[in-house]
């Protein structure tokens, strides 16, 4: 990398609430879901932020939020992509987020329903070019046709539409897309939940190459732990829209603080039959946002719990370099990560050949 | 019914398909979807079928219900052998569909268990309704003990308030509950032999703990088997006695866990457990992509399917021949010309 890390992102205080309408055609008043309540991180450049929790708990939100695909309630998100160039990204109007959305690009999940197929490839791929009217004529072409080789498709691709491909080729489509712009971060929403096993090797080994080469920074959000695992430097966990806790990949899914944490790393199936599975196995399910616990919002399914914690929001605190946690025991408690894999589980297959 | 079940001993077989093909009708031709699958069950034993979309995973299971759709065509020598609670054994591609037998097999001695709960439960009728109908379409009973036992077996499955579960109506479930609710349909009637085609793949991984759980200790208690459909091979790792691989409608390698995990024998279950992330032990490693797409069912490749994009492929033999079934061992099968002599 040559230049030194900064922070490139950094949220405070970011709140999304959405109204309700309850009752029959909307009769019976309206009620708030707080899909963000009041979350603060940062993410540095060149790295990968991998963003896990379970459905509803604002993973999607917050990405959106960032990039002000929707709107955030409150709280603020600072966004430097080179230093000495920074913008207040929450308080821009939407003339002056022309300048900024450049740098910013999105990943979406289903390549089947994310790209135009009315669109030729060519023409999906340049379309943000000419939005936004940063190049003419030839030039466009030039920087499509350089994007497209990178994401490996070829010339004779672009001339096609998109229910041509299969989903691994259009997800390529899709970073194309992304990339086109030479942005300095991107979210990534799920961006291989929905491929096949062999293909979203080759789109994770994509991802981590392009990152390499032109010095980006992903928000990688998904619900395949391994995959973020693989993927990312560091980890949020979230949890009815608060962040319970952050650290070093590494860190977070075998030494968690967070009891939740620890909970959703028990509960990963290893793909080796001399592992057993494990799971502590949580009481119930994700309560509604709409009417979230008191105190912290796991007190209900946590087997640890304690009187404050029906009462006392826990803050994120630093318990060791680079590691948060939410909870209010987490110096004093020793839990559980994923299961290690044993030596077994390196599969051999050196020696193809050898019994022929 | 009782005494007929004392004879039904763990380890007897269960199911036996000989060489099942099954082709579909469509307006570019007739595409081959499953392409000679040879598979047994034994009673009380889960297998595992795995493979990437297209490779006939859920045809092969749908044909056993005889539950495919109509363009389907199940060829001449197919077999699928059944046998049921009573002690015989049933021809199960004799049967048509609508036919009185198939459907006293299906729920009474197979069930059924799809990816999505939400769209295999009727919106109209109450959850405690679809499981009383269940029920009563395989046993004699009266609407208040049907009642009784669906209110059973939905506290069987970990459902807290059984019933007051039983007089909502889906939607007012949660997707774990539903599964939850859709497993109590599928075992009311007591069957020995559970399809669950990707019934955790729509749900969050503490939630699919719960369930992968429960099946296992509903398994142990009511001694069914099971055919677990995914492409998960986490979990597939945990639940399933045997697996086999399948690639483009056939099955490539055959074995216990333990040989599928620990000693893959064909290059494209090599290939799968080479490409998964596994936790701790990719650091800064790259993935192992399987090269080239899979290909379409109406262009399959001549000779061995995978051998387009294989790397241990040779020219003139793999691309013309298709190799035949090699034994590793007794359990422990596998289809590809490295282990052929």
């Amino acid at each position: 990398m040559s230049e030194q890390p900064h922070r490139l992102m950094e949220i405070k205080n970011l709140k999304k609430s959405f109204p309700l309408q309850t009752g029959f055609l909307g009769t019976g008043g309206t009620e708030t879901v707080i899909a963000v309540d009041d979350v603060s991180f940062y993410i540095e450049s060149g790295e990968t932020l991998g963003l896990v929790g379970e459905s509803g708990s604002g993973k999607t939100t917050i990405g959106r939020s960032i990039l002000r695909a929707i709107e955030p309630t409150s709280g603020s998100v600072h966004f430097e992509p080179r230093e000495g160039e920074a913008y207040e990204v929450t308080g821009l109007s939407n003339r002056e987020m022309k300048a900024v959305r450049p740098h910013m690009q999105m990943i979406f999940q289903d390549p089947y329903s994310s790209l135009n197929p009315r669109m030729t490839v060519r023409d999906i791929i340049a379309e943000p070019l000419v939005v936004n009217k940063l190049l003419k004529g030839t030039d466009i072409d030039k920087r499509v046709l350089e994007v497209a080789l990178r994401c490996k498709l070829n010339v004779e691709h672009l001339r096609r539409f998109p229910h041509a491909f299969s989903g691994g080729q259009r997800q390529r489509i899709g970073i194309a897309r992304a990339l086109v712009m030479h942005p300095r971060f991107i979210v990534c929403d799920e961006a291989v939940s929905a491929l096949d096993v062999s293909v979203q090797a080759e789109i994770l080994n994509l991802l981590g190459d392009l990152q390499e080469e032109f010095e980006l920074t992903y928000l990688f959000i998904a619900h395949d732990l391994s995959a973020v695992e693989y993927i990312s430097d560091r980890v949020a966990v979230l949890y009815l829209g608060r962040i319970v806790e952050i650290a070093p990949s590494k860190e977070l899914f075998f030494s968690p603080l967070h009891p939740y944490t620890s909970a959703l790393m028990s509960a990963i199936p290893a793909p080796d039959p001399d592992s057993p599975m494990q799971p502590i196995i949580l009481k119930g399910e994700i309560p509604s946002p709409i009417n979230p616990p008191s105190g912290c919002h796991f007190h209900p399914r946590c087997q640890f719990v304690q009187t404050e914690c029906k009462t006392m929001r826990p803050e994120l605190k630093e318990y060791k370099p680079g590691h948060y946690s939410a909870c209010h025991f987490s110096d004093v408690m020793e839990l559980p990560g994923a299961s290690e894999l044993g030596e077994s589980s390196s599969i051999r297959t050196s020696k193809i050949r050898s019994s022929n | 019914m009782e005494t007929a079940e004392n004879y039904l001993v763990k380890g007897d077989p269960l199911l036996e398909i000989k060489d099942l093909k099954v082709s579909f009708k469509t307006d570019e031709g007739i595409i081959p979807a499953v392409d000679g699958v040879n598979i047994s069950l034994k009673r009380g034993h889960t297998l595992g079928l795995v493979g990437e979309s297209g490779s006939g995973k859920s045809v092969s299971t749908w044909a056993v219900l005889q539950l495919l759709p109509k363009s389907a065509i199940i060829h001449k020598g197919s077999s699928i052998k059944f046998h049921c609670k009573d002690g015989e054994s049933v021809e199960l591609t004799d049967f048509k569909s609508k036919s009185r037998e198939i459907r006293n097999i299906r729920g009474g001695e197979i069930s059924l268990i799809f990816q999505e709960p939400m769209s295999s439960f009727s919106p109209v009728y109450t959850v405690g309704n679809q499981i009383m109908e269940a029920v009563r379409a395989h046993r004699d009973v009266s609407k208040e003990e049907a009642e009784g036992i669906a209110i059973d077996m939905l506290s069987r499955v970990g459902i807290p308030n059984p019933k007051r579960r039983f007089k909502q109506y889906p939607f007012e479930l949660s997707g774990g509950m539903r599964q939850r609710a859709m497993i109590s349909v599928a075992l009311s009637s007591n069957p020995s032999l559970l399809i669950a085609d990707e019934p955790t793949t729509a749900l969050d991984v503490t939630i699919q703990a719960q369930v992968l759980n429960l099946m296992k200790e509903l398994q142990e208690e009511l001694g069914m088997a099971i055919i677990f459909i995914t492409h998960n091979l986490g979990v597939i790792a945990q639940i399933a006695d045997e697996i086999a691989v399948m690639y483009l409608g056939g099955i490539v390698e055959q074995g216990t866990r333990h040989d599928i995990f620990h000693n893959p024998k064909h290059p494209y279950t090599m290939n799968l457990l080479r490409a998964i992330p596994r936790l701790g032990k990719t650091d800064g490693g790259r993935l192992v992509a399987i090269e080239g797409q899979i290909p379409s069912p109406m262009e399959r490749p001549s000779g061995c399917c995978f051998h387009t994009r294989c790397s241990e492929y040779m020219p003139d033999r793999c691309n013309v021949n298709i190799p035949q079934i090699t034994q590793i061992s007794p359990e422990h099968t596998v289809r590809c010309f490295l282990y052929e002599s």
